[in-house]
Formats: C-alpha cells, structure tokens, sequence
C-alpha cells in the first residue's frame, strides 16, 4: 500500500497534509496493525497527503509515564518533538488514544506543539467535508456497541465523534450501561497491558467484556488499539468470538467500503 | 442573677467558635505541609467550577437519588442556619426571636425553615436506612469499618437531633404558636404537648433551644475530627482542583532540567554543579510520605467525604482488587493527621517516627493495580483526584527504589532499547505497510 514516510516528503520538498502517528501498538501489534492498514486505506481513498515517520517514529512514553518512570518518558517526548519540531509538523492524526493525550497534553510543556486528532475525530471530519464518502451500508441495522478508550473518553472528552461515524454507517448503536463518562475500563491503561494483573476474583477485560454482552451486540465497536486486544481476549474468554466481532471503527468504515 | 443564661451563652459561644478556630488553623498548617504548586491560572474557569462543582452540586445529581437527597440536606443546612443568627442575638441579649418584629416575612421564613427541616429528617433518614439497612455496598467496602463507618452515621444522628429539637423548640413556643404564622409544621406537634402545663412547656421549650444551639456547636467542632469536613472544604477544594484535561499528568520539572542537559549537545558532564545548588537536598522524584505531596493533594485528603463513588466506579476494585481510591484519600488524612500531631507534640517540629504513607499505609499492591482510567476523578463530586497521589507514589516506587514490577521493568528497558514496549527493532517499524 502507498505510504510516504516524512524523510521522502522532506526529499520531494513537499509538506504533507497531515501526519499519521501510527504508535507502537499500530507498528507491532498483529492485530493493531490492522487497524493502521484499515485507517490508511481510508486515507488513501480520500485522497489525503499524509506521511508516517517510519523508523524515526518512537514510543510516546505513555506507559513508562504512567507506570512512574518520568525520566524514561521525557527522554522519548524530547527525543520525538526534536523529529517532529525539525519536519515543522503541525497536524498530527493518530489511531491510539494513549499517543493522542500525550501527543496532546503533555508534550507542549516540553517544547512540542501540534494540532492533534484521533483518527475519529479526523475520518468525521473528512466525511462532513465531503472528501470521505460514506457509499455502502453493509452494516446497516447490525447491533453494535461501542466501547469508549478511557484516554478517548474522559481523558479527553471525545465521546461524539466515533459515534457519529457510527450513525453515518447506519448501524442500530446499543449502548452499554456504562457507556461515555461512567464507561468502564478495559483494563489496559495505566501500564497493565504490560504486566500480570494483581490478585483479584476477576480480569477487568472479562467485567467489561460482560458489560458489551448484556447489550447482545453483533460487533463491540472501540477506538483504541489496546482496548481492542482486551475486548477481543475478553470476548474469547466468554467463547463467543464465532458471534461477536471486536472492530475498530476505522476498521468498520474500511470494510463497510470494501477497501 | 437575671444575665445567668446571657452570661452561660456568651462563654459557650465564645468557647465553641474559639476551639474551631483553633483546629481550622491547625488543618490550615497540616495542609501546607504539602508542596507548593501554582494553581493561580485560568482563574474564571476555576471560579466556575467553584460555582457548578460546589454551589451548584452539579456533579452529586449524577446519581440522582443520593443527588437529590443530599442537596435538600444541603439546602437546608445552609438555609436553616439563618436562624442561627437569631438564636445567637437572642442568646446573647435575653430577648426572645427578636426578628419576630419584621412582621409577616418572619412567618414565611420560619414557616420555610420548618418545611425545610422536615425534609431534611426524611432525607436523613433515608440515608441512615441506605446505609444500615439496605447497606449499599459503596458503604460497606473494608475500609469503611470502625471509626469511618461509626463517623458517618453520628453525623445522621446529629442532623436527626438537631432538626428534631428546632421542630419541637417551635412547637412548644407557646407565643409563637400563638401568633399562628410560620408554624406551618410545628403546629401539628404542638397538640401533642397540650396536656402539659405551662411552665413545663416552657421548660421543655428552653431545653430544645439550649439544645439546638449547643448541638450546633458540637457539631461545628465536630467537623475537624469527621468526613464532614467537606462541608466547607469541597469549595476551595473545588476551586483548586485541575483544570488540565483528565487525562493530562503533569511533566516533573525537576526531571526536565536533567533531561534537558543529557540531551544538550553543549553540555560539559564533567561540570561541577552550581554553587547555589550545592547546599539543596537533591530533589527527591515522587511521593513516599505527605510532605512530597502537594497541598492541593492535602486539601482533597481532608475534603474527603468517603461517599465511596470513585471506589464503586474503579475498575480495580470491582474485579476485587486491593485498591480504593476512597481509601487512598482516607490513609493520606490519617497520616497527615499523623504528622501533625507528632509536630504539636515535638514543639512545632517533626521528628521522625520510622513510619511514611508509603507502605505503612498504602501498599504497593494497592499501587500498581490502578489502570490510571480516571473513572474515580469523573466520580468525585468535589474534584478530588486519588489518581494524582498514585502516581506520584508510583513515580516515587519507580524512580527512587527502582521497585516496579519485574514485567514494567522489562517493558521500560525496550522503550530505552528499541522505541517501544515490546522487544522489536526499531528498523522495522514500517513493516506493516507490505504485510
């Protein structure tokens, strides 16, 4: 698939429209990964210039930050904004709500200020200015959930924007009981997704996989690379994974185009 | 002997009010214990919090039956106080509702006290019954035993007292009744006292006031020593409270001047520091004990009303891990209290007693259970963050003692190695493009 690294843009002497941070988990992470591919096929079939960093991306620091390690984290931010300040980015789009925040919120104080949007926020607004089209409705009346990533949510208070998307692939949005503000964690954030568990009498996943299921859906919608690998662990834990899909709304938009 | 009573009042007055101000000034001391932190930015949107967060309670009618409950309590704490105004004049000058006078606003303002105090006793009531009967289980969590569980319902008892003795001080008021406006409750009480003679009625009314008005001092003195602290303190605490994106940790300065100068080409290693930075202590990174917290992290332990919603929301603690953001509040108080008092017993200064809120009282189990989601800060109704503290005590764990978790340590160590948290080259970041 066609995409353009920073270096290549800088070589050309263009600037991209936008760049897309793809994060460590949409480098690495099998199933992540997909999301980066679904994300940029959208991207592409809208035409937009975007550019990634490619080798010269690194972690954010998100979880050394919030696992306690301040020095690990303001290495990476410095280290990054050097890159990012030296291609004169401005708009930065990313898939994962941990680089989102941090990109965000705690790079500026350290030197680093971009316009910065998850990829939610930024596929609405390409669909309302009409450079997205929206021209299937394979999805039309499936049941679905949506899971909100608790750095998209109330880190942050996006809780419209993938819920727009969801209404423009016309799908029947079922709510979870604890749904935007009072939603649930998946049990990823802070650092967890790098460690066993403390003891308790049940995985956080599992609870709010539990959560999805009272709602009967067909697809447990998130926006978060992480979330998606508790949910999708969660949904194979209650052995439903034969019935229910765990899909990243760009995932859903790409599919539903046949991209 | 006639200025008896006048005399009697005026001491317990005096001694009620003195004795608060004495323990205010103490929590004020205890609270700038904590480090400073600037919190003099975005002062409307901080006036506006103070306004909806605290005045307005917006955030305790998410949950609307305790909402709606609390903010009659709420509004008839505050309004029902008016009349403490009189009763002190009439205490202090022997008169007897000397705003009685202003003719027929005095009736609808008492008349408005009554309903207001009735309503308050149900409210209360149904609280007690939340708590003891239908035990909900936010109240019932296993820090809420002895002292917490036993504080919050003799905070119920005083407010069934007080509104109960208000009540029967105007129902048997005898020129009260008499004047037949504003008695719009209490003269449905009043015939229950109508075979007693007079002059025990008027005793009986004496005592209700005597009562009410020293209940009222007890319970303001009270204040220091229970949850109920909150009263007061949830606006302040409020005002100050971030106004950062929740999801927002603030960036250590201390740890930025370092980073700054390993990252500075220019910079000599060899150097020797500067002079004036010679004789400081090196900064400590995090939080073992209260003093390595800041006084806005202070202030919420004491603002804490251990209403237990960012417990009953916290993803840890519904899968039955150790962690309680409500007790995480509760220990910094209580041993911020701690030191505190070892300070008015060693003459205004602390000398160590081997102890620190790290590990006396929370554990690092408790610590590294938290997925840092912020559901106990959208919770909070008066902008308490236990998130804050836990992270400054992890920064504290990770950056002192180098005491995470053997998985986090790995997952750091591929950060610094290869740019990410897992074990892959950095090189092939890219590769997903041709997969």
């Amino acid at each position: 698939m066609t995409v353009k690294t920073m270096a290549e843009f800088m070589a050309e002497g263009k600037q991209p429209e936008i760049l897309f941070w793809v994060g460590s988990a949409g480098s690495y992470d099998d199933r992540a990964k997909k999301i980066t591919r679904a994300f940029v096929k959208l991207l592409n079939s809208a035409n937009i210039e975007f550019a990634v960093l490619g080798a010269e991306e690194s972690c954010t620091g998100d979880a050394a930050k919030r696992a306690g390690n301040e020095f690990l984290f303001q290495m990476q931010a410095v280290t990054n904004i050097e890159i990012l300040n030296a291609y004169e980015i401005k708009k930065i789009v990313t898939a994962c709500p941990h680089s989102f925040n941090t990109l965000k919120n705690e790079y500026p104080s350290l030197g680093g200020n971009y316009e910065v949007l998850h990829h939610t926020q930024y596929l609405q607004q390409l669909i309302k200015e009409g450079r997205l089209k929206v021209t299937n409705n394979s999805f039309k009346g499936k049941r679905i959930t949506f899971h909100d990533p608790c750095y998209l949510g109330r880190a942050n208070e996006v809780y419209e924007a993938p819920r727009e998307l969801l209404k423009e692939l016309g799908v029947n949005l079922v709510e979870m009981k604890r749904h935007r503000r009072t939603a649930l964690c998946c049990g990823a954030g802070g650092a967890q997704m790098f460690k066993e568990s403390e003891k308790g009498d049940k995985d956080v996943n599992v609870l709010r996989t539990e959560d999805a299921l009272q709602t009967n859906p067909d697809v447990i919608a998130t926006g978060c690379p992480y979330c998606n690998t508790m949910m999708t662990d969660g949904v194979k834990f209650k052995e439903k994974e034969a019935d229910i899909k765990v899909l990243d709304i760009a995932e859903l938009l790409a599919n539903n185009q046949e991209l | 002997m006639n200025y008896l009573p006048n005399i009697l009042f005026a001491i317990a007055l005096v001694i009620g009010i003195g004795y608060f101000v004495k323990n205010v000034r103490k929590l004020i001391r205890n609270i700038k214990l904590g480090k400073d932190v600037d919190v003099s930015n975005n002062k409307s949107q901080r006036l506006k919090n103070m306004i909806n967060i605290a005045l307005g309670q917006s955030k305790m009618v998410r949950r609307p039956v305790a909402g709606f409950l609390h903010v009659i309590v709420y509004v008839g704490f505050i309004i029902i106080n008016i009349e403490v105004l009189e009763i002190i004049i009439d205490g202090l000058f022997g008169t007897h509702r000397i705003f009685s006078g202003i003719g027929n606003l005095y009736g609808v303002l008492i008349g408005s006290f009554e309903i207001l105090a009735v309503l308050v006793l149900i409210s209360v009531i149904v609280f007690w019954i939340r708590r003891n009967v239908i035990k909900l289980k936010r109240f019932w969590n296993s820090e809420m035993t002895s002292w917490p569980k036993n504080d919050a319902n003799y905070i119920l008892y005083f407010e069934m007292v007080l509104m109960s003795l208000f009540l029967i001080m105007n129902a048997t008021d005898v020129s009260f009744q008499a004047m037949g406006s504003g008695n719009i409750i209490s003269q449905h009480i009043a015939p229950l006292f109508s075979k007693i003679p007079e002059h025990t009625l008027h005793l009986i009314e004496r005592s209700a006031w005597w009562l009410h008005i020293l209940g009222i001092l007890v319970f303001l003195n009270y204040l220091y020593f229970s949850k109920h602290l909150h009263i007061l303190l949830a606006f302040p605490n409020t005002y100050y409270a971030s106004v950062k994106p929740k999801g927002q940790l603030d960036n250590l300065e201390s740890v930025t001047k370092e980073v700054m100068l390993m990252m500075d080409p220019n910079a000599d290693p060899f150097a020797a520091p500067e002079e004036a930075e010679t004789n400081e202590d090196p900064e400590k990174f995090g939080a073992s004990d209260v003093t390595d917290l800041n006084w806005v992290q202070l202030l919420s332990a004491y603002t804490c009303t251990e209403c237990g919603r960012c417990t009953s929301s916290c993803p840890a603690n519904l899968t039955g891990k150790k962690l309680s953001p409500r007790k995480i509040m509760m220990d910094t108080r209580d041993r911020l209290e701690e030191v505190g008092k070892n300070i008015d017993a060693n003459k205004g200064e602390f000398k160590d007693d081997g102890k620190q809120l790290l590990g006396d009282y929370i554990t690092k189990e408790e610590l590294w259970a938290c997925t840092t989601c912020n559901a106990c800060v959208e919770e909070c109704p008066v902008s308490i963050s236990p998130l804050s503290i836990i992270m400054d005590m992890r920064r504290y764990l990770v950056m002192e003692e180098s005491a995470a978790p053997m998985e986090l340590n790995n997952m750091m160590t591929n950060i610094e190695n290869n740019g990410a948290p897992w074990p892959y080259n950095q090189m092939d970041r890219l590769n997903w493009k041709d997969e």
